[in-house]
């Protein structure tokens, strides 16, 4: 039973490595929670309300969930539906930052017309009231420095009424405090997209209606990457990141399900012996 | 392989740390001390171009709008911590955050953690649902039930409260187990997106 554990990070290290060098092309399902999402999004007219991607999460947890929000910026972006990005962390904008770099130019979309990225303001629960009454108050200027009211987007966009949906994309609870604080108060429809660790927690909301869908970990970016993928919006030669990682993603949990096996397996041998 | 030399430090970074696997060793001191002071820095300047210079700078020295010194002082009692004969103060704007952070989220918190997950259960098994759909509301009842009978401690655990408490800690081990699943899936997943960013960003070998 004492076996290193550094021969344990070496087969996993492997599991993950071969994958992906050589894909195998695993087939990846379709939840029904990460298709609702989905829906909901492609249901909302161009031009239209706009759609508040919250980026709740920093560097730690960018590998599940920055595949996420490329993915929902490109659906966005292909059906030209507003967008308005928030983080309401410091660490939290430099991700809005590079998700935005990597989309925008696929879809031609423009600062101040198709999207908008505010910028840091201080007191997480205060903000999210205070777009409640009014955004362009909340937050002056976007990001880049220029007057929201100067912005073409912004002209039909003054709080929640014209908002369609918030998107959290989130490693922490943050979800939680948009479906309690905004989605109760405000009546409106909340998107989550989550980190594995949090997903299980979420299923209660998802069947009381408080949450409209769910992307948990990289198998719902995966997920939502295909969907986007056959409907045609997104790009040539696009890299499917978080689909590239699901080759890999199941090799570990094989490894994984047999150490387990194999763990309990000496274990129940061992107390034998000892008897 | 990448010729871009922040795409390198990067790399390098990545390896110091992953050199923990191995042991504790300079390297990856290194690149933890390295990403405390970043973090550190990072948030200080944000918080200083978002925050201090547009919500207190700019309204009271350019704007000349007064009433904004009161909530300065009120957040600047935050520092009299550091100071003993005076540390007190430090009570008045925890006082206001905690009091106003209440009377936000308690009202809300009832509906939304509360009313609806009670809503969300007692409609849960209505007529007109497929087969599948009605065994999985039966089943989440019965959970529900048994785990809310395991936390009620003012009856002995015996007879049918006893059978019905082991019934909601088998649920709760299944809850556990679906975590742990997750949890490995998680983690797996930041291990494959620093590995992604080795072989495609650094070494180029995958597409």
């Amino acid at each position: 039973m004492n076996i290193d554990r550094r021969w344990i990070y070496l087969l996993v290290g492997i599991c993950v490595i071969i994958p992906l060098i050589r894909p195998i092309g695993l087939p990846t399902f379709t939840t029904k929670y990460t298709k609702a999402l989905f829906d909901y999004i492609d249901n909302v007219p161009p031009d239209g309300p706009a759609v508040l991607i919250s980026f709740d999460f920093d560097p730690s947890t960018a590998p599940e969930l920055q595949p996420m929000a490329q993915a929902v910026l490109r659906h966005c972006f292909a059906k030209g539906v507003n967008v308005m990005c928030l983080g309401l962390y410091p660490t939290y904008i430099g991700m809005i930052d590079m998700a935005l770099s990597k989309v925008k130019g696929d879809y031609g979309a423009v600062s101040g017309k198709d999207f908008v990225f505010l910028p840091y303001v201080p007191g997480v629960t205060a903000v999210m009231l205070s777009m409640g009454e009014d955004i362009k108050n909340t937050f002056g200027r976007d990001y880049y420095g220029v007057p929201l009211d100067s912005l073409p987007m912004m002209r039909h966009i003054r709080n929640y009424d014209d908002v369609a949906l918030v998107v959290s994309i989130s490693a922490s609870s943050l979800p939680l405090s948009w479906a309690v604080l905004v989605g109760t108060s405000y009546h409106v429809r909340v998107g989550v997209g989550t980190t594995a660790v949090s997903a299980a927690e979420y299923y209660s909301w998802l069947q009381t209606g408080q949450f409209v869908g769910m992307l948990g970990g990289l198998k719902g970016a995966a997920e939502y990457e295909n969907l986007i993928d056959v409907r045609g919006y997104t790009k040539k030669g696009t890299r499917k990141v978080a689909s590239m990682g699901m080759d890999a993603q199941s090799f570990v949990h094989l490894l994984m399900i047999a150490l387990i096996i194999i763990g309990n397996i000496a274990y129940f041998n061992l107390r034998k012996r000892a008897k | 392989m990448s010729h871009n030399p922040w795409i390198w430090f990067a790399a390098f970074l990545t390896l110091c740390t992953f050199s923990f696997l191995w042991r504790d060793n300079p390297f990856y001191k290194f690149a933890e001390h390295l990403f405390v002071g970043v973090s550190v820095g990072y948030t200080i300047t944000i918080l200083y171009h978002n925050s201090f210079m547009p919500r207190v700078w700019e309204p009271i020295v350019i704007n000349h709008q007064y009433f904004v010194l009161l909530p300065t002082l009120l957040g600047l009692l935050a520092f009299a911590i550091f100071f003993k004969n005076i540390s007190w103060l430090i009570r008045y704007p925890i006082a206001f955050v905690m009091g106003s952070s209440c009377g936000i989220s308690v009202p809300r918190s009832f509906e939304g953690y509360i009313f609806r997950h009670m809503q969300g259960t007692i409609t849960a098994i209505s007529p007109g649902q497929s087969p599948f759909l009605l065994i999985s509301n039966i089943v989440m009842v019965i959970g529900v039930i048994a785990t809310l009978l395991y936390f009620y401690f003012s009856i002995e655990h015996k007879g049918i409260m006893g059978k019905a408490a082991n019934v909601g800690i088998w649920y709760i081990m299944l809850a556990f187990g679906a975590s742990f699943g997750y949890t490995v899936m998680a983690r797996v997943s930041l291990l494959i997106g620093r590995l992604q960013f080795l072989l495609h960003d650094w070494l180029g070998i995958i597409g």
